[in-house]
Parts: C-alpha cells; sequence; structure tokens
C-alpha cells in the first residue's frame, strides 16, 4: 500500500518546489520527515517511495536517511522521549534523570514499549544548557527535568496526554512532530 | 522575575545583539521596526554592495561559530562573474555541546537574524538563501518559518525589498540529527540531500558551494551583528572588544553556576567577570575545577585562568580556543575523567566515520576512559591517552577529530594526579565507584 495518499503526493511536489529545479535532492530531509509523519518511522516503503519522488534509488535514499538520528528506521514508540546526558546537563542531574526514565518506561526502553507507546532516547547536548538537565518529548524541550518530573512526564504519556512544554506548542506525538520538521503545518 | 529579562543587570550597557532581550516587543516584525529594526537593511540597500563588503570588512567582525574567520574578507571571496548563482546559507545548526547563544538570539529576535542575512545577500549579490535549523530545535524551526513569513508580508524579504530592486527569497530547511552538519561542508552536503559528512577543500565554499556554486555560511551570531555595523558603522563596532577581536561575544555559562544563561560582554572580558559578575560564581560557593570557553572541543582551563581575556588571541596564547563562546563549568566535586569520558562518548557517537583516526580513536578513547573511571584503569593507560590524542589530532579530514582530542589532552595536562589516583586507586575518588585496590607505580 501506498504510504504517501495523492494528497500528500501534492505536499511532496510542493515541498521539492522549495528547491531550484534540478536540484530537488535538497528535498531529501523533508520528504523523508514526511513519510515518517505517516508512519511513525521510516519504512522500507517509505524509503521507496521518496526514491520514487526524487527519481533515485531505494539504496540512495537509505544511505542517507540511516546517517541521521531524527530519521527512525526501526520500530518506533509513538512518543519519542530523549533525555540529554552530555557534560553540562550530567552536571546537573541527567544521569538520575536518564534512570528514572528507563525504569519508568521498563525493558526495551530504547527500541519501544510493547504497547508500542514510547522510546527512550539518550540525547546529545540540545543545546538549552541554561535550562539543564533538559528533556525532549517529541522534540519539545522540558527544563530542568527531575527525576520525579521526569516519571511525571512518562505518566501522563500513558495517560494519553501531552505536557505543556517550557516554550512552544507540544506535538500530538511523533508523526506531528515529523509533520512539523517536514516544513508544514505547525498547528497555529 | 529574571533579571537579565528586565535588563538590570547592572553590570555592563555594553551589549549590541542582546540589547533588545528585555522586551517582548522585538519577537514580531512589528514591535523590531518599532525599535529600529530594519534600518541597517534600508542603508545597506542604498550602498553599492562592494560599498557594504568594505563597511562590513573595515569593522572587523568575525565568524562567531568558533573559526573567526573575517566576514567580510569572506564575502569579498565570492566571485562574482561566473555566470552562476550565488548562495547565502545561515548556519543555525548550533549543536556544540554547552552551547546556546544562537538559539536564544533566535528565540527572541528572529528578526535581526533575518535582517543579517538580507544584508549579506545583498552585499554578495545573491537571491536565494537557506537557513540550516538544527532538527533538534522543533520550536526555533517554527519561530524561523513564522518570522521569514512575516518579512514576507512586510516586504523584508521577497521581490523588490524596501522598494529596492533587490529580490530575496528565503527558504528554511531543517536539519535530522547529526552534529557534523554544523560543519560547513558537512552542513553543504546535508542540504543538498547527502549525508552530512565534510567535503574536500579546496574548492572552498566561497568558489564552489552549495550546488557548486559560490555560497557563504554564516553562523547566526554572525548575522545578528551586521546590521548594527551598518547602522552604525565600522568605528563604533571596533569601540567594543579588542583591535584584534573587535565587537562583542554571547556567552553561554552552563553546569556548577549560578545563573546559567547568555551573557553579551566585550570581546576580552576576563573569565572572572563573566562568571562571577554575570553568572553568578561558581553554584553554592564551591571552588572552580575547569571550564571550557569555547565549547566541549577547546581545550579546558582552569581556575589558574580565570583572568585570561575571552578574545581569540588571550585564549589561544592560554592554551586554548574562543570556539562557540560556550562556557560549561565543572566545580571542585566534579570528576574531570568521568567529564572527558561523557564527552568523548559524544565524539564516537557523532564521529561521521569517515576518517580513521576519528572513527577508531574516539571509540578506543571512551574504553580507556570508562575502565579508568570505573576504577579498572591499568598503569599503562595514561600513555595510551596522551598516544591516542597524538594519532587523532590534524589527521583526520575535519576539525570534529581535533574537538575529540581537546577533552583528552586538557584534563591530561591540568588534572594528571585525578587520573593517577583513580589507577592507583581502582575506584574513582569523587564517586567511589570501582573496586578499589592500590597500584604504586602509574606510568606517565
Amino acid at each position: 500500500m501506498a504510504v504517501l495518499s495523492p494528497e500528500l503526493r501534492g505536499e511532496a511536489e510542493r515541498i521539492k518546489a522549495r528547491y531550484p529545479a534540478g536540484r530537488e535532492r535538497s528535498a531529501m530531509l523533508p520528504l523523508l520527515y514526511l513519510v515518517q509523519s505517516v508512519e511513525g518511522r521510516v519504512t522500507r516503503d517509505g524509503l521507496r517511495e521518496v526514491a520514487d519522488v526524487l527519481g533515485l534509488k531505494t539504496a540512495e535514499v537509505e544511505a542517507v536517511a540511516s546517517f541521521y538520528s531524527m530519521l527512525r528506521l526501526r520500530p518506533t514508540g509513538a512518543h519519542v522521549v530523549s533525555v540529554c546526558t552530555n557534560l553540562a546537563c550530567a552536571l546537573r542531574g541527567a544521569k538520575e534523570v536518564y534512570a528514572a526514565a528507563h525504569d519508568a518506561i521498563g525493558s526495551h526502553a530504547e527500541e519501544m514499549t510493547e504497547d508500542g507507546l514510547l522510546t527512550l532516547h539518550e540525547e546529545e547536548c540540545l543545546g538549552a544548557c541554561d535550562a539543564a538537565p533538559v528533556v525532549q518529548v517529541d522534540f519539545a524541550n522540558h527544563d530542568r527535568v527531575t527525576p520525579e518530573r521526569m516519571r511525571e512526564l512518562i505518566e501522563a504519556l500513558r495517560r494519553g496526554e501531552v505536557s505543556e512544554p517550557s516554550a512552544g506548542r507540544a506535538p500530538r506525538d511523533f508523526k506531528e512532530a515529523s509533520w512539523i520538521l517536514a516544513g508544514l503545518g505547525d498547528g497555529a | 522575575m529574571d533579571p537579565r529579562r528586565a535588563g538590570g543587570r547592572g553590570v555592563t550597557t555594553d551589549r549590541i545583539i542582546t540589547r533588545n532581550w528585555g522586551n517582548p516587543d522585538v519577537f514580531h516584525v512589528d514591535g523590531y521596526v518599532a525599535n529600529g529594526g530594519y534600518a541597517g537593511l534600508k542603508k545597506a540597500l542604498a550602498m553599492a554592495p562592494e560599498d557594504v563588503i568594505e563597511l562590513v570588512k573595515g569593522s572587523g567582525l568575525r565568524g562567531r561559530g568558533g573559526a573567526g574567520f573575517p566576514t567580510g574578507v569572506k564575502w569579498s571571496f565570492v566571485p562574482q562573474d561566473t555566470g552562476k548563482p550565488t548562495y547565502v546559507v545561515c548556519n543555525f545548526d548550533e549543536s556544540e555541546p554547552g552551547t546556546f547563544n544562537n538559539r536564544e538570539l533566535v528565540d527572541r529576535e528572529p528578526h535581526q537574524l533575518l535582517e543579517g542575512l538580507a544584508i549579506a545577500a545583498y552585499a554578495v549579490r545573491c537571491h536565494n538563501a537557506y537557513i540550516y535549523v538544527r532538527g533538534e530545535f522543533l520550536h526555533q524551526g517554527t519561530i524561523v518559518r513564522r518570522a521569514v513569513e512575516e518579512a514576507y508580508d512586510r516586504g523584508f524579504l521577497g521581490k523588490g525589498i524596501c522598494g529596492s530592486d533587490f529580490d530575496l527569497d528565503v527558504v528554511p530547511h531543517r536539519g535530522a540529527g547529526a552534529y557534523i552538519c554544523g560543519e560547513e561542508t558537512g552542513l553543504l552536503n546535508s542540504l543538498e540531500g547527502f549525508r552530512g559528512q565534510p567535503r574536500q577543500r579546496p574548492p572552498f565554499p566561497a568558489v564552489e558551494g552549495l550546488y557548486a556554486s559560490p555560497t557563504v555560511i554564516n553562523n547566526v551570531e554572525t548575522l545578528c551583528n551586521v546590521p548594527h555595523i551598518l547602522e552604525n558603522g565600522a568605528d563604533w563596532f571596533r569601540g567594543f572588544g579588542t583591535a584584534k577581536s573587535p565587537g562583542t561575544k554571547v556567552f553561554s555559562v552552563s553546569g556548577k553556576v549560578e545563573r546559567p544563561g547568555n551573557y553579551e560582554v566585550p570581546m576580552g572580558t576576563p573569565f572572572r567577570v563573566l562568571l562571577e559578575e554575570h553568572a553568578g560564581g561558581v553554584l553554592g560557593g564551591k571552588a572552580l575545577k575547569a571550564w571550557t570557553p569555547g565549547g566541549s572541543s577547546t581545550p579546558m582551563l582552569t581556575a589558574e585562568h580565570l583572568d585570561v581575556g575571552l578574545d581569540f588571541e588571550s585564549l589561544q596564547a592560554a592554551g586554548s580556543l574562543l570556539g562557540t563562546g560556550a562556557a560549561i563549568v565543572l566545580d571542585e566535586t566534579d570528576c574531570v575523567v568521568e567529564a572527558a569520558r561523557r564527552l568523548l562518548a559524544f565524539y564516537a557517537h557523532e564521529s561521521c566515520g569517515k576518517c580513521t583516526p576519528c572513527r577508531e580513536g574516539t571509540w578506543w578513547a571512551v574504553r580507556v576512559l570508562s575502565r579508568i573511571e570505573e576504577g579498572l584503569g591499568r598503569p599503562e593507560d595514561l600513555p595510551i591517552m596522551n598516544d591516542l590524542g597524538r594519532n587523532i589530532l590534524f589527521r583526520a579530514f575535519c576539525p570534529l577529530a581535533d574537538g575529540a582530542v581537546s577533552p583528552i589532552t586538557s584534563t591530561l595536562t591540568y588534572f594528571r594526579e585525578e587520573y593517577e589516583a583513580h589507577v592507583r586507586e581502582g575506584r574513582c575518588p569523587f564517586t567511589g565507584s570501582g573496586p578499589g585496590r592500590r597500584i604504586e607505580e602509574v606510568a606517565s
């Protein structure tokens, strides 16, 4: 089955049109985000369709997709919880925050929970070290997170709620975050 | 209220690009214009492009992304007779650990960046510019997108900007999670739809950059300075900072300080002033152990270097670098071996894999640092670390590898006894973790 509906194929063409004629390959990352916004990860079919839109081989698209950590080629939860543990956050207690997230999410935390809800990602510096330790839920920032707050954020996700981030609007889930990353609507 | 927001720190009035941070109105285009915004662009449009380049050259503005190359000189390298289009790319892929000044510049006053970008584009006769936004900056990507829309609506971007015959289209483009894309040629490959691996230079981007065409790549903070130079002149700008490092720098201060945050100070300001007067000193009144002047890729300095001036030359003379202007502060209770281990884990993760010394060397360094930290260090581990540093430094294609060596060599230089204690005692002296033992002879 096609990943992109006819309507989304039209969206894909508009994404291509952001770049100069003959340079449509520049649409690679936004197109990969577009297929990720449909499937919650980048599947083989998604790679094939991006290749089709750009006139490339699937392997050429896969070679690019596999380079970038925000494009998820493996099974991924509906929500991705990223905990920065780089130095500035580590100095402010990030290890304990990561451990709390790991415990709360349980086994296979770094892959995907059995119910398909959550994926935990140990993140590198998120460029918000004034608010360390920093956690992102579907790339929306939560500042100065304590282990207790970390557990609350995860419990909220389990109840089907998305907590208010420290700035901006929280995406509904990882799929909507991918839609925003494709440079499409940001819901406001 | 955050004293920085009130603009009432009482420390300095020498601020250029953060002077409006106390005023939330400047976030939107109307408030920005009401506070004098886009006047620099209008001034530029009334000048010949060559004169804009000369003015920025004369100001001595140097790139704020790490390399410190003179901005006007960079612009002057763009050839105008190739028959190809010229591109300007703003590097907003801020990801050097400890650095968050570009993020806050966009958070608070995104039009300052767009104005600087438009002036740069006019100066090099470019009509298509890109803003490469770090993928993880989901919110900032949205801010940029909306600010670009506002600027189009008000005629500061698009066709016939401010009634002139200058046209400029700006396309925001989001990255997807790769530190190496902050390196300018890696960024160009990423923007072209490839893996973000760095390119061979020469040819330099000024001659063959994006789509093999002449390209200028500037950091966010660099571009934010440009409107002020246009408005107030080169001599005014040179009134800030030092002779060789004119202007100010927005320093990101994080880790063990009372008030982590971004602070704009004149170049050459002693670190002591930044730490004590702006960031409120070391957290909880503890003693300073170590700090990075310009992000994790710059060699750490110590309490002996409190009076070193924060500018390109002074920091180099002290054995480090200005880098991105990001001070991660460690206090006396923090373990430098663990700090080095965590940073090396970062470089090992972010190494693009192209060059063996970087790909294998960082991986090996993590293994050795981990066993030292865990109390399983061997007497020969310190020479191994020295050796690793020597065999990575300047032996890879891009500066990521050189950056990875900084935490190794600087901590070995200043804190050798701490490494030795880990190996000798068989445990981390700070956390106590490790089996514990006694080794008398530790090689050096």
